[in-house]
């Protein structure tokens, strides 16, 4: 099993946001994640990636069957965990290049590879963009200062895909696009879709999944899942909502 | 009371204390029990930070000036890229020295100034005198380079004349008390300052920028943005003064200091004044002090950096906005590399 969650629970600070939180997430599979707000799906994505001040009090999280809660941020990162961000942070005076390459080389470094030179880098970013049709320039900007909502999601596909990590969590990937850039944000992610990676994809509406297709649907609720199913599931959260799974918390 | 004035004397009582106004966060006289031996004459290392920019160099070894004299004149409408070498060769012992620069209308100076801890310990002190002719201009670029436990203050008074150009940009790590003073006269009249600094303080280092810019005159230009970062337990001071004179209107000044601190035992002391008499003037100053953003640092971890290497990305980005201003191109990459080099917390 890729993903492993068994009971997980985690507080911030004096709340307890996840209770007893169970999840299998095997290797080539894509898991949407739905929930109503304040459910604990932005804590369940920065409980797996290691932020500071979220705290694991019960349970486990393991990645490959190695326990990912003992590693440090950046050491699962380089494990090939990758978080794209609902709000991607703005980093004043770091060229996205310059940034990406820091991050690229640090997961080398962690893994015992070799260094990618500025050469090929350069290659590979050039490529990556046009896929993404970017314009090759952004790139030389600093990262996402003075970039529109559509902008920074396609940033984070682009750094998804030059970091070519296993495990991607989305987290409301959908959140301030407009039909156009989610069409495009969706085929970026959609192109990553490949047998030895795996995806949750953490969203409050169905409409993300019309172009990212999942192969299971999680209900979160009150901390813990309530329900999981077919892709049918979120049409039926779509047309019915939340209510049922809230009351049943 | 100055360091120069207790040199000369070898006198304690004219040390500066916490006493006077201007000189509370850098208390000398409390610091200074004994006033070391005068510096003997020293060989200092062949290359400053500088080495192979500009086109001539004047040397100052232990306040010594090396085959020259302390007067620099540029002619009117001469040109000269000059490096200014302070260097500090002998550890424990104490030196002054005083320079003058003068530019001829219409000249331009840049100069590449460093001041070059080579031994322990040592006192220095500098002062040098500028004085730019109608529609002149400088380029000043300071690489303070101090010793950890070297005490040291360099003032520069700076006067300047009608559509006359200043811009100046000190990067420094501090020393275990140091100080660096600029002072300008600013007869509106068209005439721009641009003075811009940068401390990245560590260990038990203590660096101060002050400035104290007076607008005598109708139409100037002033501009600052002073940046900070502090770990440990560091110290960094700084003390803006912009003065709008009666009659000074049409002015415009801007002053922004931004410090970030590292440790809960690091410390900034900032007291951003405008002072202005005048009532037709455009006047404006920020001033913030705070931690990195944990957002942006978790960002970077969660893209596979360490942590320290998330910190140096992120204080270089903030520190890169006040060298990117630097218009000489061979200094600004220097001073890139040397705030590179000397990356804290």
């Amino acid at each position: 099993m890729m993903l492993s969650i068994t009971n997980l629970h985690a507080r911030v600070e004096a709340a307890e946001i996840l209770k007893g939180l169970s999840l299998e997430l095997p290797a080539g599979e894509v898991h949407a994640i739905m929930g109503p707000n304040g459910a604990g799906k932005s804590t369940l994505s920065y409980v797996l990636t290691g932020r500071q001040g979220y705290e694991v009090t019960e349970g486990t999280a393991t990645l490959d069957g190695e326990d990912l809660l003992a590693l440090e941020a950046h050491e699962r990162a380089a494990r090939g965990v990758f978080l794209s961000f609902q709000y991607p942070l703005e980093i004043p005076g770091v060229p996205a290049m310059t940034f990406l390459r820091t991050a690229l080389n640090a997961q080398h470094k962690a893994r015992g590879e070799p260094e990618v030179s500025a050469t090929d880098f350069l290659k590979r970013a050039r490529e990556v963009a046009k896929q993404l049709k970017m314009d090759f320039d952004m790139l030389k900007r600093p990262l996402n200062v003075g970039f529109s909502g559509g902008e920074k999601k396609r940033m984070e596909i682009f750094q998804m895909a030059m970091l070519s990590p296993r495990l991607l969590i989305l987290d409301e990937t959908d959140s301030g696009l407009d039909i156009d850039a989610l069409k495009i944000v969706a085929d970026g992610v959609n192109a990553l879709r490949s047998p030895d990676r795996a995806m949750l994809v953490i969203t409050h509406y169905q409409r993300l999944l019309d172009y990212i297709r999942p192969d299971r649907v999680h209900v979160l609720a009150a901390g813990r899942i309530a329900a999981s199913g077919g892709p049918e599931l979120a049409l039926e959260l779509e047309r019915d909502g939340y209510d049922k799974y809230a009351r049943a918390a | 009371m100055t360091l120069s004035l207790a040199l000369e004397a070898r006198d304690l009582a004219q040390l500066p204390s916490r006493r006077d106004e201007d000189w509370r966060w850098t208390d000398l006289r409390g610091l200074i029990r004994e006033l070391p031996a005068p510096s003997p004459e020293a060989e200092a290392s062949p290359a400053g930070p500088f080495e192979g920019h500009g086109d001539s160099e004047l040397l100052v070894v232990n306040g010594r000036l090396q085959g020259d004299v302390g007067l620099l004149i540029l002619g009117d409408g001469q040109r000269r890229v000059l490096r200014l070498r302070l260097v500090s060769a002998s550890p424990g012992t104490a030196h002054a020295v005083r320079l003058s620069i003068q530019l001829g209308s219409g000249a331009e100076l840049t100069l590449l100034e460093t001041h070059e801890g080579q031994a322990e310990g040592y006192l220095a002190d500098s002062h040098l005198s500028v004085s730019l002719s109608t529609g002149a201009r400088l380029e000043r670029i300071v690489l303070a380079d101090d010793e950890a436990e070297a005490i040291s203050v360099s003032t520069a008074e700076v006067r300047l004349e009608a559509g006359a150009e200043f811009c100046q940009t000190i990067l420094t790590h501090g020393a275990r008390r140091q100080r660096l003073e600029t002072r300008v006269e600013h007869p509106g009249q068209a005439a721009k300052v641009r003075m811009d600094g940068a401390y990245l303080v560590s260990g038990r280092r203590h660096a101060d920028l002050t400035t104290a810019v007076t607008h005598g005159g109708t139409d100037g230009v002033t501009g600052q943005l002073i940046k900070g970062v502090v770990a440990d337990q560091g110290r960094g001071v700084f003390q803006g003064r912009i003065t709008v004179s009666p009659g000074a209107d049409r002015t415009d000044a801007r002053m922004g200091h931004h410090a970030l601190l590292l440790s809960d035992r690091a410390e900034v002391n900032a007291k951003p004044e405008l002072l202005i008499f005048a009532d037709d003037v455009a006047c404006a100053h920020g001033a913030t002090v705070g931690a990195l953003d944990e957002d942006a640092l978790f960002y970077a971890q969660q893209r596979g950096m360490p942590e320290a290497v998330a910190k140096a990305l992120l204080t270089e980005a903030f520190i890169g906005e006040v060298i990117d201003r630097i218009e000489h191109d061979g200094a600004r990459e220097i001073a890139h590399a040397w705030a590179a080099d000397r990356q804290v917390g």
